[in-house]
């Protein structure tokens, strides 16, 4: 769980890093981003690597859920928070939530970009053929506020995972240290608001301002 | 003090059970146990089935009385055992739920007492030293490092009473195990085993039922002797190189 976690956060922020570009009012930026992302065979490699682990770290994640479900048992007839964070105790909740959330995102963009020919070309100079144009798509799924709204749960979700994932990570791996455990907590909690907050800022920017 | 018991009541393993109401009147100085007894008295009195909880030395060092009191195993205090506290911390018509520990490796006999004895099995798998290490003067002949002795030694003041256990979401028994591995691994006597003992240890622990950890931190919330889940790392380093590094 914790190896395949901290790479997904690092796909995360590329991830990010690279959808910005959305941010830009000419979506040339993004389409040959969207264009070199899908056709550059060390990131194809590297994407099938990144199914991989997704998919592994949710099974392992469901397997690990119903082995402790089943090891606790009943539940206590008072139950309380008083002893944990809330995220830490609903990890498979959110994880869950995530996975659902994955699956609208990756079937709104993924599967139409790499998969159908829904997509209008759109010719850049510097490319002799037409490239997707990705940039109209987003902007047109971020025009819908049911879409808005399913982003925006998703993300409140990635906050809670990120918040107790990343420094859990560190933890099941064995490193835990006077120093450093507070300084791993601290930047586990940044980049959980950080990277939900980066990625919100494309639907409502999309929704509201343009 | 008049209070509301809502104790579970459950004839054996095998038989469904259920909350059951009862009325005691306690003072603020006994401590819960006391408030049992009293209850106890009251109930064998009137010719019925007292309610079965364990306790055996009443100092908070044994490790016996397990009991969840409104949902937090030992009551609501930090650092103290059941035995320990005191009814001075709940109020005059308080209504206080009191449940056995649970977890699927920790099985109901009756009433309040739950099987343990799976913790013993994983102190048998590993939690001890091999060799005779020879009395105190001999121990005190080792020059052992300050930290290193204070660590060990606060993983050394766990009492396996399994209140970790009942307070994971998980019913995982991480912090009692990596306790027990810390305690002895970290002085020199146990440090030459300390990767075979992680590993046989641990895979005990999955033997008998226990969940794994999921890293929430409520047992060291809810332990009575403030064992911390940098064992849990402890035990989790060696369990990494007892797959990659040893050659035992």
């Amino acid at each position: 769980m914790s190896l395949t976690g901290l790479f997904l956060v690092s796909f995360l922020v590329i991830h990010l890093i690279g959808n910005l570009q959305l941010l830009q009012s000419d979506g040339e930026a993004f389409n040959t981003y969207a264009y070199f992302m899908t056709s550059n065979p060390l990131i194809k490699f590297i994407s099938f690597g990144l199914y991989f682990f997704i998919l592994l770290h949710a099974i392992q994640g469901l397997v690990l859920l119903s082995k402790n479900r089943s090891a606790k048992g009943t539940k206590y007839a008072v139950s309380t928070n008083k002893n944990a964070q809330w995220a830490s105790k609903n990890m498979g909740m959110l994880g869950i939530l995530i996975l659902f959330f994955l699956l609208i995102h990756m079937g709104d963009f993924w599967y139409k970009m790499k998969f159908t020919d829904q997509l209008s070309l759109i010719t850049y100079d510097g490319y002799d053929h037409g490239i997707k144009d990705l940039y109209t798509q987003v902007e047109a799924s971020f025009k819908e506020l049911w879409v808005v709204i399913v982003y925006l749960i998703g993300l409140i979700a990635l906050f809670f995972h990120l918040d107790h994932g990343f420094q859990s990570a560190f933890q099941s791996l064995g490193i835990n240290h006077k120093k450093y455990t507070p300084m791993i907590k601290g930047l586990g909690r940044f980049l959980a608001i950080l990277l939900p907050l980066g990625f919100a800022i494309i639907p409502i920017y999309v929704y509201f301002i343009k | 003090m008049k209070l509301t018991l809502k104790v579970w009541r459950q004839k054996n393993g095998t038989s469904r059970g259920e909350l059951h109401s009862y009325q005691v009147e306690a003072n603020e100085h006994m401590s819960f146990l006391e408030m049992m007894d009293v209850l106890n008295e009251e109930l064998i009195s009137k010719k019925e089935d007292p309610i079965a909880f364990e306790h055996d030395c009443r100092e908070g060092i044994c490790g016996s009385c397990n009991m969840v009191i409104n949902g937090r195993p030992h009551g609501p205090n930090q650092g103290t055992t059941t035995c320990q506290l005191h009814m001075r911390y709940f109020k005059d018509g308080d209504t206080i739920v009191v449940e056995p520990f649970k977890a699927k490796a920790f099985p109901i006999i009756k009433d309040l007492v739950v099987d343990r004895s799976g913790f013993d099995r994983i102190i048998q798998s590993g939690g001890y030293i091999s060799v005779n290490t020879g009395g105190a003067p001999d121990g005190n002949a080792i020059p052992i490092e300050q930290e290193i002795a204070a660590t060990a030694f606060d993983a050394a003041e766990c009492i396996g009473c399994g209140a970790c256990v009942a307070a994971c979401p998980n019913g995982s028994a991480m912090l009692f195990t990596s306790a027990k591995v810390s305690h002895l691994g970290l002085l020199p006597q146990g440090e030459i085993e300390h990767e075979a003992r992680v590993e046989s240890m641990v895979d005990q622990m999955d033997k008998e039922g226990f969940g794994a950890c999921s890293n929430t931190g409520a047992c060291e919330v809810e332990c009575p002797k403030g064992i911390s889940i940098e064992n849990i790392a402890r035990m989790n380093r060696g369990y990494i190189a007892s797959i990659f590094g040893s050659s035992k």
